[in-house]
């Protein structure tokens, strides 16, 4: 067994990348992640094999990680907000030449230059693909520093296993807070290698691209990519479901603000109200089915974002008409407390009854 | 009988370039593979093409390549050679890919001494998107965007790359050249070989500036397109090499990061 050592979110995942095979890192400064780069310019170089470049943007960074990639090495760039915005080219070209590849996004106050405060604003952008073109990255969104280094990890083999782009979505308060953590043992590489570039050798050359000029090759493409997406959506979906059994209401939230509403369901006991929690960790592909079966016996869901709405249009879609659902949202990098969730639920079901 | 002349090995075997009669593309590409045979490093090359005219020549070489996106070649190249040491990497640019979109990604390989060859397309106009103005347009010289002629006081003047990356302490070598004729394909070709030789010998980051004629944009025959290089290209910017950094000096100008 590793042990338990106590250490700030960002370096968690710097840590777990490491630990994950990670052997090529680049980025750009931008807080509320600079621990990032920070840890792996004082530790990957010391790996052997490890490359750390702080790149002259995030457009570089993640074109450097792509080739990188396409070269063969487990490969990594994080950032937030607006250079997680310049990286979106780079990322519709990973998703299109199909390589694997980390991209942390630690979320900050939005849009625009914004603030450096914890936010939820990104969903869509890390949701919808994010760039240009019809394509999905797997989304992963943490919600405690054990589950930024394990889901570090698991970005890399997800990475693998389906020659795609992980976003790991998490925000700046997860970023900056130190919990305890154990790393777990990284499971054995598994990947075909059939699209690594090394040189031909004496045998056919290989070529990685996105530029199909034919529509008809450049559809086929598109479903061929569509039918990865199915099976991911089918097999990857991921969610915490949380004392829902005696519940009236299903609090759904994500990452931080998950963590907010736990606390806030101890307090809504006191007022007399038997509130659960469904925690989304894979936002994309989004647990629907199992959001959907929870709405089989339970009807009124409350969603907590800390944004206008993002993930709400998940949880409609969701769930169809076939439950209430109401929600409060703090864009702009505010981070409520539990009290005011609980007494913003308190208000919302003391009306409707 | 004594083979004269053929098809270099690293060439597809069945291809028919697509590019104009007379644009230097071809040209260099046959180039390019002749050295790649000549130093015998065909099975650990690997190429990133650019968005541009040149973006399909992963059809043409036959050796490992990675398109990049429109500027990001310097990006990719810079990954795989950090990853794959022993490979020879190149990236193919043109002007607009490397001195507009891209010139940060060109200038940062290049000031950190990225071990890695440019081959640096430059033929005063954006080919591929149908002859708008480039970083590298002449003064006075007419393109789609520029229908009177490139006026200094309100697009700016023709960018010197070579000249102002030969300043980096990071480059090692940088030559320009052209293909308009016989001998100076010749020369390019020395050139080119000497860059790849350099990045072979971990010397550091190496650009080769080719002055391409482009006669469907420049609307000139292929020969006039040839003259025009002679005549009024190479005034503005002038063939020879730019930069060659003694070998002892190497290790202390960058290149001693292939990890
Ligand atoms: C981000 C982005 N912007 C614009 C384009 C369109 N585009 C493709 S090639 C090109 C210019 C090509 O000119 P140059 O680099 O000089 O190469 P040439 O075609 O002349 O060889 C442009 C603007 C693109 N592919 N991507
Ligand atoms: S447009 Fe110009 S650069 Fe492009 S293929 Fe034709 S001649 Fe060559």
């Amino acid at each position: 067994m590793n042990s338990k050592v106590l250490m700030q979110g960002n370096r968690i995942i710097g840590e777990a990348a490491i630990r994950a095979g990670c052997r090529f890192y680049a980025g750009y400064p931008i807080t509320p992640q600079n621990e990032i780069p920070e840890y792996m310019a004082e530790n990957l170089r010391k790996v052997e094999g490890g490359v750390f470049i702080q790149s002259e943007s995030e457009i570089a960074a993640i074109n450097m990680v792509a080739g990188a990639a396409s070269a063969g090495a487990r490969a990594m760039t994080s950032s937030s907000g607006p250079g997680i915005s310049l990286k979106q080219e780079g990322i519709s070209s990973m998703a299109a030449q199909e390589l694997p590849g980390v991209i942390v996004n630690m979320m900050r106050g939005g849009p625009g230059l914004g603030n450096i405060r914890p936010s939820q604003g990104d969903y869509f952008q890390a949701t919808r693909g994010g760039g240009h073109g019809d394509y999905r990255t797997i989304v992963l969104a943490p919600g405690t520093c054990q589950e930024l280094a394990d889901l570090t990890m698991d970005a890399f083999d997800l990475a693998d296993r389906y020659r795609i782009p992980v976003v790991l979505l998490a925000d700046g308060m997860i970023g900056q807070m130190m919990e305890p953590v154990v790393f777990k043992e990284p499971k054995p590489r598994q990947y075909s290698a059939d699209y690594v570039l090394k040189g031909a050798g004496t045998g056919k050359a290989k070529t990685i691209k996105g530029l199909i000029l034919d529509p008809l090759d450049m559809e086929e493409h598109n479903w061929k990519l569509d039918r990865k997406y199915r099976v991911i959506a089918a097999k990857e979906t991921r969610c915490e479901i949380f004392n829902t059994d005696e519940a009236d209401i299903v609090i759904v939230a994500y990452g931080t603000a998950a963590r907010v509403a736990k606390g806030a369901i101890k307090r809504l006991g006191d007022h007399g109200i038997k509130a659960g929690l469904f925690r989304p960790i894979s936002l994309w592909p989004f647990p629907t089915e199992e959001l959907r079966r929870l709405a089989g016996t339970r009807k009124k869901f409350f969603v907590f974002e800390m944004s206008t709405g993002q993930m709400l249009e998940d949880v409609r879609l969701a769930l169809q008409g076939y439950a209430d659902i109401a929600f409060h949202g703090r864009p702009g990098g505010v981070v409520p407390t539990p009290v005011e969730l609980a007494n913003v639920i308190v208000r919302q079901y003391r009306r409707d009854r | 009988m004594k083979k004269v002349f053929s098809r270099p090995e690293s060439l597809r075997k069945k291809f028919v370039f697509h590019y104009c009669p007379g644009c230097g593309h071809s040209i260099a590409h046959r180039v390019i593979a002749e050295i790649i045979d000549e130093l015998g490093v065909r099975g650990t090359t690997i190429g990133v093409p650019p968005a541009g005219c040149a973006v399909l020549a992963y059809n043409y070489f036959d050796v490992d390549m990675i398109e990049a996106m429109h500027g990001r070649g310097p990006a990719v190249a810079t990954g795989i050679k950090r990853v794959r040491p022993e490979c020879l990497v190149f990236s193919y640019q043109g002007d607009g890919d490397l001195a507009a979109i891209g010139i940060a990604e060109t200038f940062h390989a290049a000031n950190r001494g990225e071990n890695f060859t440019i081959i640096f397309m430059n033929n005063a106009v954006y080919g591929m998107t149908g002859g708008q103005m480039a970083p590298t347009t002449l003064l006075d010289q007419k393109s789609t965007t520029s229908p009177p002629g490139r006026n200094a006081v309100l697009d700016g003047y023709p960018v010197q790359i070579s000249e102002i990356l030969a300043m980096l302490p990071g480059t090692a070598y940088i030559e320009r050249c052209t293909v308009n004729s016989p001998a100076n394909i010749v020369k390019t070709k020395r050139a080119i070989k000497k860059a790849f030789q350099y990045q072979l010998d971990g010397r550091g980051f190496s650009l080769i500036e080719i002055l391409s004629p482009c006669p469907t944009n420049w609307k000139m025959s292929p020969i006039d397109a040839c003259r025009w290089i002679d005549d009024v290209m190479s005034k503005q910017f002038p063939i020879g090499v730019i930069k060659d950094t003694p070998a002892e000096a190497a290790g202390k100008e960058g290149a001693g990061h292939d990890r």
